[in-house]
């Protein structure tokens, strides 16, 4: 039975030898392998001059020779477990020798047993071989597969990562919108202004014009007094010309003063908050935006009652901001009081009401009408950005979003809303003092 | 001459009087003010007889120049009181319906104070 062992190592050198054939390893291995396999040719037809027992030892001993040295051998380290295959084979070796060595006749009874054994053994090699290689290959498989789940991952990885970047420049250009948006609501906004406060200016410039020339007609009387030698009326003359300058003085100052809240409210705010009279600024915002409307709509008119608290404490606000939560909150009112005014009858009177108060630790503005009312299924929504009831190219249905950030967010306020569909709306703004 | 003057600018007033210091001290002209649409109704309920000219500004909240002019044509005929109506400068479209509504004749603002005295002439003469 000699003959497996020499045939199994020289099927060990040939694997070694085609294993490596394709790799830079060969060249050293080569002259070695193949050295091996003559020496193993050699050596089994120079046991065939020994008893049988001693081919058995001789081939076993080969065979483990071999695998110990392969199995040690880094470079053989693909084959290991092939080698190792070769373990069971040269084991029955050892054992027929120690057997036909120890108990000749057990073992001569029993040689073809022995001579099965041997030949499973051999079988064993290639069996184990080919499931290992089977193995190998649905390794290899796995292997391939997690490589291309892997990868896939990576691919999805990228591309949720492209996706993400997207979003967030989608999110960046969505903000600047906003910002922009903003400014250009508050610009049309001014726009709307614009009659308003050319009529607000107009009014105090002609004051200025009237009082200075009536107090340049008061000089040329007051000299002609004089030179009467009627001092008293000149006196009282003098009196009036004092009087007259303060008033130019006055209205120049108020003109002055809406030029500067018209440029604080196309200024983009500056978010300072500073100590502000809120009956000032609820008081000029009212004017601008009534006389907004009206320069757009010469028959409208409504009744402005204005319930002032005097001596309110100042509130601390940005009053550029507030003020455009005024100027939504009046527009919104007239608004409301000129659609009510389009199906009432003659008999309707339309009537914006303004009234501020302390309370507790707050300043309250209400903003009051008689307009339309809010109808109970849009209630929830009038805060939301872009919900409006206006037609088409008439409202963002940015004003009272916009007004709720400014108030609630900005300012830690409270905007509250009360209305009855058809009898009018209330919004009580609420800034802690 | 008594003369009715209603704008809600209560400046007008030291104005007018100022304007008018020698006509009214030589009792050519008499004037009297109204802060707004309704005030010059009520005025005009008890003394409508008195006034021989309104000067009222358009523009003023509340009720409007338009309407009151409206109401002072339907509710004094006997006599028609004069009724200048004061609009603001280039206002077209409140000049046209003033008009209609039998408005008398037209300022425009700044009042040009001198042809107001022109005009008042020829009416008191
Ligand atoms: N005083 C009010 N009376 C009745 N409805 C109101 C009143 N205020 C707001 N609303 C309702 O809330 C909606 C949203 O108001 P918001 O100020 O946010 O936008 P908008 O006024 O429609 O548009 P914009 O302010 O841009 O002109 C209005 O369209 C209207 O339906
Ligand atoms: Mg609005």
């Amino acid at each position: 039975m000699d003959f497996f062992y020499f045939l199994a190592a020289f099927l060990i050198i040939r694997r070694l030898n085609k294993s490596l054939k394709f790799s830079i390893l060969y060249p050293k291995w080569r002259t070695m392998l193949s050295t091996a396999t003559w020496m193993i040719i050699v050596g089994y037809f120079a046991a065939f001059a020994l008893e049988d027992i001693y081919q058995d030892l001789v081939g076993s001993a080969i065979l483990f020779g071999l695998v110990y040295y392969g199995a040690k051998e880094q470079d053989f380290a693909a084959q290991r477990s092939y080698l190792v295959n070769n373990i069971p084979l040269a084991i029955a070796g050892v054992i027929n020798f120690l057997f036909g060595l120890l108990f000749a006749g057990f073992y001569d009874k029993y040689e073809q047993y022995f001579g099965w054994g041997t030949l499973i053994a051999f079988a064993w090699i290639f069996g184990k071989w080919a499931t290992s290689k089977k193995q190998e290959e649905e390794l290899r498989i796995s292997t391939e597969r997690r490589a291309e789940l892997e990868s896939l991952v990576q691919e999805r990885t990228i591309e949720l990562q492209k996706q993400k970047d997207e979003l967030q420049e989608t999110l960046q250009e969505l903000k600047t919108t906003q910002a922009q948006l903003i400014q250009s609501e508050k610009m049309a906004s001014l726009g709307e202004l614009t009659a308003g406060i050319a009529h607000e200016i107009q009014n105090p410039l002609n004051f200025v014009n009237n009082f200075s020339e009536v107090t340049a007609e008061l000089i040329e009387e007051m000299e002609e007094e004089l030179n009467k030698g009627d001092k008293e009326e000149a006196i009282a003359i003098a009196a009036d010309i004092k009087q007259n300058l303060e008033k130019i003085m006055h209205h120049g100052k108020r003109a002055d003063g809406i030029v500067k809240g018209m440029l604080q409210h196309s200024r983009a705010s500056s978010n300072i908050k500073e100590p502000t009279d809120i009956n000032k600024l609820a008081d000029e915002y009212l004017r601008l935006a009534y006389h907004g409307l009206r320069a757009k709509d010469k028959s409208f008119n409504a009744e402005l009652i204005t319930h002032f608290t005097e001596g309110l404490p100042q509130a601390n606000l940005v009053p550029q901001d507030v003020g455009r939560v005024l100027l939504n909150l009046f527009n919104n009112a007239f608004y409301a009081v000129k659609e009510k005014q389009k199906s009432a009858d003659t008999e309707f009177k339309p009537a914006v009401e303004v009234t501020t108060l302390a309370k507790g630790k707050s300043l309250e503005i209400i903003v009051k009408d008689n307009g339309t009312g809010i109808p109970d299924d849009i209630k929830e929504k009038i805060l939301q950005p872009f919900f409006t009831t206006k037609p088409t190219g008439e409202g963002t249905g940015l004003g009272l979003s916009l007004s709720y950030d400014i108030v609630v967010k900005a300012h830690s306020g409270k905007i509250d809303v009360k209305s009855k569909p058809g009898e009018g709306s209330e919004f009580k703004i609420s800034l802690p003092i | 001459m008594k003369i009715l003057v209603v704008d809600d600018e209560a400046d007008v007033q030291p104005l007018f009087l100022q304007r008018f210091r020698r006509e009214i001290r030589e009792h050519e002209f008499e004037f009297d003010f109204a802060l707004s649409g309704e005030d010059a109704l009520n005025y005009l309920h008890d003394k409508h007889s008195e006034v021989v000219l309104i000067l009222s500004d358009i523009n003023m909240p509340g009720m409007s120049g338009l309407e009151l002019l409206s109401r002072i044509r339907h509710e004094y005929d006997e006599p028609p009181p004069m009724v200048m109506m004061i609009t603001a400068y280039g206002d077209e479209e409140n000049h046209r319906q003033a008009m209609e509504r039998g408005a008398n004749d037209f300022l425009t603002k700044p009042l040009d104070f001198s042809l107001l005295k022109e005009k008042l002439k020829t009416l008191s003469i």
